[in-house]
């Protein structure tokens, strides 16, 4: 650390001393074909040897040039370079194009690089390459939460699952380079099966606003792309390294990528990360540890006019679960709850042991396009997963290794669809999509399955169109419909089974067996789901932007929320689902000022969510057992209403220095009841300052404070137990969040050049400097344990 | 050309994987649940000529279905009179029941029952079983009644308690059984 700021001070010295010239020559480097933006375009002065990259506007800037006449070479990964004579006099701004060949050919791989947007009315979040490789070690989750108005439902730190303007699970879509994951996302505490390092970028669109990814997305979709790959001969890779010292583990991945000038391409990538126990400023989170694997190979050929890719991943998990979570009945959690601590702490150690998942998805994939000269250009994709979901409980007897859950979910989709430019100002979307879906639960686990046997068909079919009124006014429409059939073979308690009437209601989908206490059931549902958005775009002033985006979406019934009748192990309580449930319909209105200034950026974004047949749970008695009490959770329809407003801004100080804000409200609201909903995410903004210095060796210093507010608004789901041993009426309080906390952390990152074409980053980040003790109420373990303290890691990473 | 063959490879994978995804229409077999509880019998016999055996009963044949569990108590104690406890966990989803008692017992060490009395009813409770460090397991013991009273038993039985304790208040571990009967002491 020591000599790394000591070559920074030389360095600067360096610089300081530098000669008086002091003209600025600031650029823009463009795509010839389309005015896009090129992100990372390297521009080098010949004379001086200075080097600018260019930012997310394509935008850079050299300075202390003199008055003559310079050679600049500009150059972009997927470009070849061109070399410009520039005659400086005084301060100039010019714009530069290049061929960005590319672009033309590669549709195959949504563009890495390249801004472009899914959908035209909505305020689109990225999460760049480079945020990505910072935060290599980390959950897609723990990344997402970078953005306003995403936060995470935790389990513990390693299952994080993205909320997207207070909706999560069933609701936000997650697109693995345009095939959605199918990776059992109902479960509160299924995190996103996705590896981050084998991905290039993610787009989050807040909203159900891009038809032709889902229709059921009430909540958002996240899409993760992958870099396309250059036309031209060339072998080049990276290795990343992380290693932190809460959890004492850390991660390091790897790819490799061959392209020839032929189109062909080849990709292969591996990684692997393992932390064991982590532990909160005051103690060690026992069985918090995660390992975690992933391998994924690409190869296809990219033509002008065509090009194929077939792609095959492999992910592979295991998720050790804070051991004091897991408690029986509402005695046990009366003791959780009041105790300070954990009331298992236990040394640190690298093994997982019960509670924990064991996860492993694996995706093949075959991708074509063809481009056809009065159609457009039409895509196609099979794609085939396979999510094998274990869950280990602790159990006793001869059952003690066995898993308590063992999901198989086997999905295979089709996609086909049309991309045709229909005028010079409009352009048509078609698709269609197919989908078969079968699950299933082994029963060998001596555990009643909490999701049944089933299989789902799924078609769809879609139409977007944007239009173009003058340069600053743009339509977007869309329309979408899905149908769903569901055959499942589901195992009902005969005592439920009747107390919930169905024994008259479904009397004829039972079949006919001797199953003991048991009644076999075979609901056959349909779901018919409509979907629709309009929007505009507004530009005005030059950098101003107004969008507005009505949505509507509807989403059916997921298969714990109709089946699920039983004890729910990792929340403690009995979770209830209903057959008779139908689709929910969301209509959403989101509005964006957005403006976009190298000195002053910013958006607002307001929004209102009306959702009809909401499918909330909700606690509706206490319910005896032999192990003692249970709250019993009951999955009900109601209209519910999401208010909120996203708010980001950046304002530059100097050429080095940049301020950025963020902050983000939602109020979820249960209409027919009038009270709050559960599980909104609290009010939070974030401040940083950064300093960047693409001439220091890219030296990147960010200093972020993180305040997330008290959650005010909550639903009182509180109930009273009677503790034998102390002869007193407790109350469980299940519902009070967690008080208001701060969090300051520090990032840091700086290039160097090893040799022509290694290059070497090296960054340093403390998160939770002040190893402040706090708890999030958007965590599952909250009850029972402080999220993590101080941690320091360092990341390596090595471009060749 | 290749283009061509590859989208027949595409059509000809997804045939064959559905081929082999549609194989079976038998119907699921159903889970019977190897480790539910579902009733605790408690078994008190005189030690000496003096009363009768009395039995006490919490059965949930149900599990975590929406039935509560009965009780029963066949009688009540006699003051004075010591009796030997021994106290069996069944799974009476299964036929014939499977005993979990032997479980529990086989793994002494992570299991132990505790006995907690409430509303002035006056007895004294003695462990007579042990895991195999010596520290309480408790599925037998002795019961001696006090003086004519009435009031709740309750027996709970810890999942990996620390061990050893000095009772419910430091056991820590998860409960896997608590069954509270109201007795009189004649």
């Amino acid at each position: 650390m020591r000599l790394f700021l000591l070559m920074l001070l030389l360095i600067s010295s360096q610089f300081a001393v530098s000669q008086n010239c002091t003209n600025t020559l600031t650029g823009t480097v463009v795509d010839l074909h389309d005015n896009s933006m090129l992100i990372d375009a390297k521009v080098t002065v010949s004379e001086t040897q200075q080097i600018a990259l260019t930012d997310f506007e394509g935008k850079f800037s050299i300075s202390n040039l003199c008055n003559k006449t310079y050679t600049l070479e500009v150059y972009h990964a997927f470009c070849n370079s061109k070399t410009y004579k520039i005659d400086i006099s005084g301060n100039l701004e010019k714009v530069f194009r290049l061929e960005h060949h590319l672009e033309e050919l590669n549709e195959i791989i949504l563009e890495g690089k390249h801004i472009k947007e899914i959908t035209k009315t909505t305020l689109e979040n990225k999460i760049s390459k480079e945020e990505l490789e910072r935060n290599s070690a980390k959950s897609l989750g723990d990344v997402l939460n970078n953005i306003s108005g995403v936060t995470s439902l935790n389990t513990g730190n390693t299952i994080v699952k993205p909320i997207i303007n207070g909706l999560h699970s069933s609701r936000v879509a997650v697109m693995n380079d345009g095939l959605r994951m199918e990776d059992q996302d109902w479960g509160s505490e299924h995190a996103p099966n996705i590896d981050i390092n084998a991905i290039d970028n993610i787009t989050v669109i807040k909203g159900a606003s891009a038809l032709q990814y889902s229709g059921s997305a009430i909540g958002g979709i996240i899409v993760t792309e992958m870099a396309k790959t250059p036309v031209k001969d060339s072998l080049y890779g990276k290795t990343i390294a992380t290693g932190s010292t809460n959890g004492r583990g850390g991660s390091i991945t790897s790819q490799l990528t061959k392209s020839y000038k032929s189109g062909w391409y080849g990709k292969v990538q591996g990684s692997t990360k393992r932390f064991g126990d982590f532990n909160a400023p005051d103690y060690n989170l026992s069985n918090t540890g995660v390992f975690e694997r992933s391998f994924s190979l690409r190869a296809g050929i990219n033509q002008f006019n065509s090009g194929v890719e077939a792609y095959y991943s492999l992910y592979k998990v295991k998720t050790g679960i804070l051991r004091a979570s897991h408690i029986g009945g509402a005695e046990d959690q009366v003791r959780a709850i009041n105790s300070a601590e954990p009331l298992i702490i236990e040394d640190f150690t690298y093994d997982i042991d019960a509670p924990y998942q064991d996860v492993e998805h694996q995706i093949a994939r075959i991708k074509a396009f063809k481009k056809f000269n009065n159609l457009g250009t039409l895509n196609f994709q099979y794609g085939f997963q396979q999510n094998k979901r274990l869950e280990f409980d602790v159990r006793r007897g001869e059952d003690k290794d066995e898993a308590s859950l063992d999901l198989k979910l086997s999905t295979h989709t089709l996609l086909l669809d049309l991309d045709s430019k229909i005028s010079s100002t409009s352009k048509l979307k078609l698709g269609l999509t197919g989908q078969y879906q079968t699950n299933f639960a082994d029963p060998s686990t001596g555990v009643r399955r909490l999701i049944p046997d089933y299989d789902k068909y799924n078609v769809g079919a879609y139409a977007i169109l944007d239009k173009k009124i003058n340069n600053q006014l743009l339509f977007e429409v869309g329309a979408r419909f899905d149908y769903t059939y569901l055959d499942a073979y589901k195992f009902y308690r005969t005592s439920f089974w009747e107390s919930r009437n169905y024994d008259t209601i479904f009397q004829d989908i039972v079949i006919e067996g001797d199953f003991g206490n048991q009644v076999l059931a075979n609901p056959k549902l349909n779901f018919y789901n409509p979907s629709a958005t309009a929007g505009v775009n507004y530009t005005f002033n030059d950098d101003y932007k107004l969008l507005f985006n009505y949505s509507l979406a509807s989403r059916a019934p997921n298969p714990s929320e109709l089946f699920s009748e039983g004890l729910h192990h990792s929340a403690s309580r009995i979770e209830l689902g209903d057959l008779q449930f139908n689709s929910e319909t969301a209509s959403k209105i989101s509005l964006t000022l957005q403006r976009e200034n190298n000195n002053f950026s910013f958006s607002i974004n307001p929004y209102v969510n009306f959702i009809k047949d909401f499918i909330v749970i909700e606690p509706i008695e206490i319910q005896q057992t032999i192990r003692g009490n249970f709250q019993v959770w009951e999955y009900r329809q109601t209209n519910a209403r999401l208010l909120g407003v996203d708010v980001n801004s950046a304002f530059k100080l100097t050429n080095n220095f940049k301020l950025n804000n963020q902050f983000s409200i939602v109020k979820g609201k249960d209409l027919s009841f009038n009270e709050a909903l559960i599980s909104m995410p609290a009010a939070s903004t974030k401040n940083a300052i950064i300093y960047n210095n693409k001439k220091l060796n890219n030296l990147y210093l960010k200093l972020q404070s993180e305040y997330v507010f008290e959650q005010n608004e909550y639903p009182d789901n509180n109930f009273e137990v009677f503790i034998a041993e102390t002869e007193t009426t407790e109350i469980v309080d299940v519902s009070t969040p967690p008080a208001a906390y701060h969090l300051l952390s520090f990032n840091s990152s700086a290039d160097f050049k090893l040799s022509n074409k290694t290059f070497l980053t090296v960054g340093l980040d403390v998160s939770n400097v002040f190893n402040t003790s706090y708890r999030n109420y958007l965590n599952r373990t909250r009850y029972y344990a402080d999220e993590l303290g101080r941690n320091f890691s360092v990341n390596i990473k090595i471009n060749y | 050309m290749k283009n061509i063959k590859f989208l027949t490879l595409a059509l000809i994978s997804i045939l064959s994987f559905n081929a082999c995804s549609s194989d079976d229409d038998t119907l699921p077999t159903p889970v019977n649940e190897e480790e539910i509880i579902t009733t605790v019998n408690v078994t008190l016999t005189p030690q000496g000529t003096e009363g009768t055996v009395i039995t006490l009963q919490k059965q949930d044949l149900d599990g975590d279905g929406p039935n509560a569990p009965t009780f029963n108590v066949s009688g009540d104690l006699i003051a004075g009179v010591i009796y030997d406890g021994s106290i069996e966990l069944l799974n009476e989803t299964e036929n014939p029941a499977e005993d979990i008692t032997e479980e529990v017992e086989e793994e002494s060490d992570d299991h132990q029952f505790f006995y907690t009395l409430n509303g002035g009813l006056d007895l004294t409770t003695t462990y007579t079983n042990f895991d195999n460090d010596g520290n309480n397991l408790g599925t037998e013991f002795t019961l001696e009644a006090g003086a004519a009273s009435n009031g709740t038993l309750t027996f709970t039985l810890r999942h990996e308690p620390s061990k050893p304790n000095t009772g419910l208040s430091d056991a820590g571990g998860e409960t896997d059984v608590e069954a509270t009967f109201s007795l009189n002491i004649l």
